[in-house]
């Protein structure tokens, strides 16, 4: 076994990932108060550095140096270990995620991503699934009622819309024919995926607005119902980290959003092939894009209510989605 | 060295998380130990090159049935399970024996004339493989799985709304 290509550069790779994500969510807090602050012609955070470039930093040492309460009603071990494992999912996710073509450092050959698995899709599917143990834990052992009931929606919204995210995804894997993301990357080459699956897209979307909880599906924190839902009984860095998670996990659907439908650092292959860099700008372009999106929809959505939202889900969106993929299959098999 | 090493981890920490499961009477955390569980089975599944069992084990066990679980236990409050009686005073003796014929089974197999295990599998794309196993040699199978999926589905259907009307 060689040390150095099947141990040390993986880990390093794993650590640049981990640290770029972790200030990519940072930043999205900034981002999105700035953007939501533009949508409402207000100038949003500006004291801290400029452009209030600084206030990540400035809300990290306020919740480091808050107190730390733990009630005492609460399930301690689980209730200290859910924002972790929320975090901790997020973070995983993106170990599947190609985010550049193969590049030449120091004579070595250095794939950009960390894990080429043959089954990447699933794995996505896999760690999404897991990532609802943050909310449900953390939920059930506050110990209150408000948490409890904003965790049971989030199970609830959490697997209700993992079938139609799943349909949409199986559309992707009966055109591209492999579940590798690398693969999936490749077969875009000419074309994006959204080129072919409109329709995939949008339910994807919509599915992954459901999944990560954001406006206008953040129904387990619907603050006039449930305070704030899960996250009630958290504060200090315990919140924060729940808080860091949402907002990083923002970051990863953008990414496999990105690289499932728009074509992830290899589409336009005219730009990509000029450098290696080059494929790696375009991967941020499009998550950045993607970031918009999700701000975009946050300004001007209001929230659902929570019977519609289900119904919308299981009448509209999962009917939808087996018309879609029925239809991919059908063309695919024709042609 | 390194398989080994990962190996006996995962081992070690699934059979602590499964007494676990049987050990603890708090059913919320018996369920978490179960998850500890699954997600080590899938370590394992990874190790001997079943990718795709891996996943499907993450997906199904541990991201959607023991989140049921949960879900039910929540629904119906601790605090009743707890007034139950400790349901295993008569179980001891059944599971005793099958224990005993369990750990006969484990010793049988370890004779290299008995174990009739499966050839390895490669680091191929073996999800290809299963697909078309699953819908040619096991076509019939498989659709009768189907079929009583689509039968407690809609058994659970008419359940619910009975209650409804009622």
């Amino acid at each position: 076994m060689d040390w150095v290509t099947d141990f040390w550069i993986p880990v390093i790779k794993a650590i640049v990932v981990v640290l770029a994500l972790l200030v990519g969510g940072a930043y999205m807090t900034w981002g999105e108060r700035k953007l939501c602050a533009r949508f409402q012609v207000r100038y949003g955070p500006n004291r801290a550095g400029p452009f209030g470039i600084l206030q990540p930093l400035a809300d990290a040492v306020k919740a480091i140096f808050k107190e730390e309460i733990v009630p005492h009603h609460v399930d301690k071990a689980i209730y200290l270990m859910s924002p972790g494992i929320s975090f901790a999912a997020v973070l995983i996710t993106f170990a599947v995620i190609p985010f550049g073509p193969q590049i030449d450092l120091l004579g070595r050959q250095i794939g950009l991503w960390i894990g080429d698995l043959q089954v990447g899709l699933l794995y996505l599917l896999a760690i999404a699934g897991l990532g609802s143990y943050g909310i449900v834990l953390g939920g059930w052992s506050s110990n209150n009622k408000y948490s409890l009931l904003g965790a049971l929606r989030a199970t609830a919204q959490m697997i209700s819309y993992e079938l139609p995210m799943g349909l949409a995804l199986l559309s992707v894997v009966v055109l591209a024919g492999t579940l590798n993301l690398n693969r999936i990357v490749d077969f875009q080459g000419q074309w994006p995926l959204i080129v072919w699956q409109p329709l995939g897209f949008l339910i994807f979307f919509i599915a992954i607005l459901a999944e990560s909880n954001r406006s206008p599906f953040d129904l387990p924190e619907t603050e006039n119902e449930l305070i704030s839902g899960f996250m009630t009984e958290y504060g200090g860095i315990k919140f924060a980290l729940y808080f860091i998670a949402e907002y990083t996990a923002m970051v990863v659907n953008s990414a496999i959003v990105a690289t499932l439908f728009l074509g992830g650092w290899k589409w336009p292959a005219v730009l990509s092939n000029l450098h290696p860099l080059a494929g790696v700008a375009l991967f941020l372009a499009k998550v950045l894009v993607v970031l918009f999106l999700y701000v975009w929809v946050r300004a001007s959505c209001p929230r659902v209510r929570y019977d519609k939202f289900m119904r919308f889900c299981w009448k509209f969106l999962m009917p939808l989605a087996w018309v879609n993929l029925a239809v991919t299959a059908v063309i695919v098999a024709l042609i | 060295m390194l398989e080994m090493a990962i190996f006996s981890i995962l081992a070690v920490v699934a059979v602590t998380a499964g007494i676990a499961v049987i050990a603890q009477r708090n059913v919320v955390h018996s369920a978490l130990f179960l998850l500890v569980h699954f997600c080590c089975l899938a370590g394992l599944y990874i190790l001997l090159n079943a990718q795709f069992l891996a996943m499907t084990q993450l997906i199904v066990y541990a991201g959607a049935v023991v989140v049921l679980f949960l879900f039910v236990v929540m629904l119906l409050g601790l605090e009743r399970a707890r007034e139950l009686p400790d349901p295993r005073r008569y179980q001891w003796i059944v599971g005793s024996l099958l224990g005993m014929l369990w750990v006969a089974a484990l010793i049988w197999a370890l004779f290299p004339q008995a174990a009739q295990t499966a050839p390895a599998l490669t680091r191929s794309d073996n999800v290809r493989q299963i697909g078309a196993a699953l819908l040619t040699d096991f076509a019939i199978p498989f659709e009768l799985t189907a079929l009583v999926l689509l039968v407690a589905v809609i058994g659970s259907l008419v359940l619910a709304k009975k209650k409804l009307e009622g």
